[in-house]
């Protein structure tokens, strides 16, 4: 008996030894010191804490980089030109990059670490991109599986955002997640209201910030945001409009129709909206009240796998095959695309095929 | 019984007739992995001496001085690797603050000196063999040394090959484990002049 609790003691104490060993190592050792960024050729200059990631440190600054994934090296958006004191580029960032971008010193800023000096440059825009104080004024269901959030803002009291953005969302610490994790997601709210923002959330099981909006969250509740962020976003043109969603991608395309409604753009537009069986199917009511004021706008749901009780009549299969039998001359086509990265890529290919150009489908990715 | 060979002994003897890597063929997959250039070659086989040094060192106090006294011998191993774990944790942390270009270069080979069997190997045949710390100190020094060679050795012979008419089949590792045995019977011709082991 003794001899086991004299082996567990000794082994704990040598390993609690080698700890506080390794911490006061850490300390010394990752202590880089105060550190200047250089932003845009002496526009901005910020004296940071170095050691940190760029992405966080910029954050920390008030400079915030569009960002998906929240620093996980998992999105490839967060990207920076970094001129001067970057060090080498890493193993992590090659895949996001093309050899242009490697040769201008792009890099990821959610992988770069500050140790030293650095000088970098952004676009201006992300000057505009600014931290948010909400709070939850309503949650509903929308679907089994999505919530709206419509949040006010409190601090600022206002934001501009271009209808097709989207924001990040600050999930706190709590149990089950050690500390606060950032999510992209896109406003479903018209641009005219810019004082309180919608965001549709589809459950994921086990993520970690849908299982906070959907079982968490409550009404009253602070949130921080912060953006906008993206170039998803109406482009001024006479062209067709096909639009394409799957389930919660309607979010931004709801808000570009919202702001086509209000500013009175009159164009051909088809939103294709693809889910699984009736019940998915949400903003019906908002998407026939925007229809009255567009008089060239057609809405067609597409169910892939509609139930008995739906007693379905309308299109039924994947979103993308109305398209497929319908359009005939893609040349004079834009295309808005967002939701399921699998829908994406197959329906990029559909309307390449049909003679849509490349550069006028824009499309938002959801990973 | 002690061993009574003198540590200069044991020190050339562990590079040349008792090399840790091709002699006792430890270490086998960083060897192969990043041996492909030489600079990077040469870095991991610094790490790898430095490491193997320092641990040799602390295991055996740890050993002689902690296990031993409270009659813990059966808990070397893991407790030889904890110690190993902890010293390679520090050794990242210095060279990602002091050189970050060979910090990208050894990428996830860094961390997996942790479990590079050639340093657990020579701490544990610092035990078999009844080293003192002399010994034991010399011994972990001219394994590293001996690995660094070997590493060496071979990224310099693969650097030359990349020019090579090598069959398709044998390109990569293939021809690198031919090397690797080829090198081994060389080095086994300084068998003769001393045994450790």
């Amino acid at each position: 008996m003794t001899q086991i609790l004299v082996g567990l003691l000794s082994i704990s104490g040598l390993c609690a030894f080698l700890a506080l060993l390794l911490e006061i190592a850490h300390a010394y050792f990752a202590n880089y010191g105060e550190c200047r960024i250089d932003i845009n050729d002496g526009t901005k200059q910020v004296t940071v804490k170095g050691g940190g990631k760029l992405l966080g440190t910029l954050m920390d600054q008030g400079i915030f980089i569009p960002s998906a994934c929240g620093g996980r090296g998992s999105c490839g958006l967060c990207k920076v030109k970094v001129l001067e004191g970057g060090g080498p580029i890493l193993p992590t960032e090659t895949p996001y990059m093309n050899a242009q971008e490697l040769a201008s010193g792009i890099r990821l800023s959610c992988q770069v670490r500050v140790r030293n000096d650095l000088k970098i440059a952004i676009p201006e825009a992300f000057f505009l991109i600014k931290a948010f104080k909400t709070r939850v004024i309503g949650l509903k269901s929308l679907t089994h599986n999505i919530r709206e959030v419509h949040l006010k803002l409190v601090d600022p009291p206002e934001i501009v955002f271009k209808p097709g953005q989207f924001i990040q969302f600050e999930v706190p610490e709590y149990e089950g997640c050690p500390e606060p994790v950032y999510r992209a997601y896109s406003i479903a709210s018209a641009a005219s209201r810019n004082t309180e923002l919608k965001l549709t959330i589809t459950y994921v099981e086990r993520g970690l910030a849908t299982t906070y909006i959907h079982k968490l969250l409550q009404e009253g509740n602070e949130v921080r945001i912060n953006g906008p962020y993206g170039d998803f976003y109406l482009r001024h043109s006479d062209r067709d409009m096909i639009l394409i969603a799957t389930g919660s991608g309607l979010a931004p395309l709801i808000s570009i129709l919202y702001q086509m409604a209000e500013e009175g753009i009159d164009r051909k537009a088809t939103l294709y909206f693809g889910v699984r069986s009736r019940r998915d199917l949400f903003y019906e009511e908002e998407i026939r009240r925007v229809s009255t004021s567009l008089p060239r706008f057609t809405y067609v749901p597409v169910l892939s796998a509609p139930l008995p009780e739906d007693r379905w009549e309308g299109e039924t299969g994947m979103v993308t095959d109305p398209i497929q039998r319908d359009l005939r001359d893609g040349s004079q086509t834009e295309a808005y695309l967002c939701g399921n990265p699998l829908m994406i890529d197959a329906a990029v290919k559909l309307l390449k095929a049909k003679g849509v150009a490349e550069d006028r489908i824009f499309f938002d990715k959801f990973s | 019984m002690e061993s009574t060979l003198s540590a200069p002994v044991i020190f050339f003897a562990s590079i040349f007739t008792n090399n840790i890597l091709l002699a006792y063929f430890l270490g086998m997959c960083s060897f192969l992995a990043i041996s492909r250039e030489l600079p990077s070659a040469v870095g991991l086989g610094i790490a790898v001496t430095f490491v193997m040094t320092c641990t040799t060192a602390l295991n055996y106090i740890v050993y002689h001085y902690l296990l031993v006294p409270l009659g813990l011998v059966h808990f070397r191993f893991i407790v030889f690797i904890i110690v190993i774990a902890a010293f390679v944790q520090l050794v990242e942390m210095i060279i990602e603050r002091y050189s970050p270009q060979l910090y990208v270069v050894l990428g996830v080979f860094l961390p997996l000196i942790t479990v590079n069997c050639a340093i657990l190997g020579v701490c544990l045949f610092m035990v078999i063999r009844r080293y003192n710390f002399l010994q034991s100190v010399a011994y972990g020094l001219g394994g590293g040394i001996g690995w660094l060679l070997a590493i060496t050795a071979l990224a310099g012979i693969r650097e030359k090959l990349r020019k090579a008419p090598i069959p398709k089949a044998l390109e990569g590792p293939g021809i690198s484990l031919i090397i690797a045995g080829l090198m081994a019977l060389s080095f086994m011709a300084f068998s003769g002049m001393i045994q450790i082991g």
